[in-house]
């Protein structure tokens, strides 16, 4: 299903280097929330992410979508130095879903409407009508795969959608003009496990239909075992660990919790050593 | 009486103008933009000047509009470019503004009795239908401009504003410039409004340094009474409503000063109908809120409720 070893070295999707951030520098609450990252994704590749609360998971989501500046290193996606650009330039070729349900849709507009807004992410903004007859009807088929019924719903307000239907309607959004780079922050974590899940098999359906380049934080090792072909920790700041396609395929959740006890105690000495 | 009465409506009609440059920022953007009480005098100060300079009004009338662009576009550069907030980049163009009103006027006032204005001409075109020619001819433009706004928030630029009036971090990850799209959107706020100064000015036959002093609290009137007496549930419903809400407006202020009230006191009464508009409505969606959930729920429901009731998210 993948693409050869061979190739993968060739062609980067996203290519982080060097990717430093600290917050509040040089006051009291001096915070060093990556330092050195560094880290390739090749064309089609789905990596979790795993850490504790801290760890800067979020900042490097933040850092790759241009919603914060980083202090030094550089971002590449396909291939173009994304470094400078703004986060709405970006946005261009970057999906994201975020934590909070409410986030990724606009409450008081439709849901055609809001599928509008996601359609015209990777062009120019016009004068054109932005729901019309026929992406009605490209919605509507749209919705329909997410089995949610939310296609006989295309004029209700999205603020009147559950959590689930939101989060399932942002993986929508988000994935709906063909993202290079798809993140998702902890998407399922807001929901019960029922809608989680759901949210999850609709995760990986789309992943694997469209080959996105995905990167995924989760705090649920399962989840984080189950999807995806490769898998990284971090804490404080680093990546403790990188886990690719053929050792993840026996990963188990007592492996990882063994390993990151491991890595946590040699980074913990290290930090006193040093 | 009828003179009276048709007199309010036609100001109501055209002070629904600023009323949909109001709802465009304060609700559509969710800016409360202070930037019309100046723009407001200036569109009458350039109408007026214009005029009597010898311009068409028709002419005039469109410079007018143009000057209000300007000056929302300066509000929204300070607000986005210069981060300044919201209030305080309006209240700074507001101020500004009265200077440089001055500046266009070089006077406190520029009289247009005798001028030639758009109503003049509108009475000398439509004379047969008189006296409801110049109600009709305004009613049908305001209805077209309330068309042509429905229309460019259905756009996808349009849309991409009201989406950063609802959720800017949403629209910025869909690759809209917001910075773009609120200076869009009081420009073209600030345009109405000065239009709106403008047609003031004509129909009143002067134009006056401190006729905006306060406007921003009309609007506002008008836009929440049209809201809770109109209904707001799509945009179309909304913009009828702030139209409504204008002219209701107008009809309130009329049977107060019939019944006698000292017309200094009119800010005083503004401003109250602005708070009794605003309480009440809230009174009235948690009352309705009540009534749809059943008693069981309700000690949840009471928290971290926003103006507009977002209150069925799923735990
Ligand atoms: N804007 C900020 N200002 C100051 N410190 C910040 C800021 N954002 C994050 N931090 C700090 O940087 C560190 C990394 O935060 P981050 O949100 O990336 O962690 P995370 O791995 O996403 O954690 P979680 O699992 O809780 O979501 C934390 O210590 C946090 O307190
Ligand atoms: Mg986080």
């Amino acid at each position: 299903m993948r693409r050869p070893a061979k190739e993968q070295g060739g062609r980067a999707m996203l290519k982080l280097n060097g990717i430093r951030k600290v917050f509040n520098r040089r006051t009291a609450s001096e915070k060093i929330a990556l330092q050195e990252i560094n880290l390739t994704l090749h064309p089609g590749d789905f990596v979790t992410i795993i850490g504790s609360n801290g760890a800067g998971k979020s900042t490097l989501m933040n850092i790759i979508s241009g919603g914060m500046a980083p202090d030094c290193g550089t971002i590449e996606i396909d291939g173009e130095m994304v470094t400078g650009l703004s986060e709405y330039e970006r946005a261009r070729k970057i999906g994201r879903v975020f934590q909070d349900p409410m986030a990724g849709t606009a409450p008081t507009m439709t849901i055609e409407e809001n599928l509008a807004v996601a359609f015209s992410r990777d062009r120019r903004r016009t004068l054109h009508r932005g729901v019309d007859k026929k992406r009605k009807e490209l919605f509507r088929e749209y919705l329909a795969s997410l089995h949610l019924g939310l296609e006989h719903r295309l004029t209700a307000k999205a603020g009147l959608l559950s959590g689930g239907e939101r989060q399932a309607l942002s993986l929508l959004m988000a994935t709906f003009t063909q993202p290079k780079v798809l993140l998702l922050d902890e998407h399922t974590a807001a929901l019960d496990p029922a809608r989680a899940q759901l949210i999850t098999a609709l995760t990986r359906e789309v992943v694997e239909r469209s080959k996105f380049t995905t990167l995924m934080v989760t705090h649920n090792m399962q989840q984080a075992i189950e999807l995806g072909n490769r898998l990284i920790m971090m804490d404080a700041g680093q990546i403790i660990l990188d886990v690719p396609e053929e050792e993840k395929k026996h990963l188990t959740i007592e492996d990882l919790l063994k390993k990151f006890a491991l890595l946590k105690g040699v980074a913990d000495d290290r930090l006193l050593l040093g | 009486m009828l003179y009276a009465l048709t007199g309010s409506v036609e100001a109501g009609v055209i002070y629904a103008l600023m009323a949909l440059g109001v709802y465009l920022t304060f609700r559509i953007l969710d800016f409360p933009d202070l930037t019309v009480d100046g723009s407001f005098a200036t569109g009458g100060a350039v109408a007026a000047v214009m005029i009597t300079n010898g311009y068409s009004p028709l002419l005039a009338t469109l410079g007018a509009m143009l000057a209000g662009c300007v000056a929302g576009s300066v509000t929204g550069l300070l607000h986005t470019k210069g981060k300044i907030n919201t209030l305080l980049s309006g209240i700074i163009s507001m101020i500004a503004l009265y200077s440089i009103n001055l500046r266009i006027m070089g006077k406190a006032n520029t009289p247009l009795l005798g001028a030639d204005t758009l109503f003049t001409e509108i009475s000398s075109f439509l004379s047969s239908l008189q006296p409801l020619s110049i109600l009709a001819a305004v009613g049908v433009s305001v209805l077209l401009i309330k068309w042509a706004i429905d229309w460019f928030l259905d756009t996808e630029i349009g849309l991409a504003i009201r989406a950063t009036g609802d959720n800017t971090k949403m629209i910025r990850s869909f690759s809209a410039n917001t910075d773009n799209m609120k200076i869009i959107g009081l420009s073209l706020s600030n345009g109405l409004v000065a239009l709106s100064g403008a047609l003031i000015a004509q129909y009143q036959e002067f134009a006056d340094i401190s006729m905006g002093i306060g406007i921003i609290i009309i609007g506002l009137a008008s836009v929440i009474m049209g809201e809770a007496i109109f209904g707001h549930s799509s945009i179309r419903r909304a913009t009828f409503a702030v139209i409504g809400g204008a002219i209701v407006y107008r009809l309130i202020i009329m049977f107060a000063l019939r019944i006698g009230l000292d017309p200094n006191d009119l800010k005083l009464l503004t401003a109250i109908i602005v708070v009794i508009a605003l309480v009440s409505s809230r009174m009235i969606d948690t009352w309705k809120d009540r009534r749809v959930r059943t008693p069981k729920e309700e000690p949840l429901a009471a928290a971290g409720q926003g103006a507009r009731g977002e209150s069925h998210a799923e735990t």
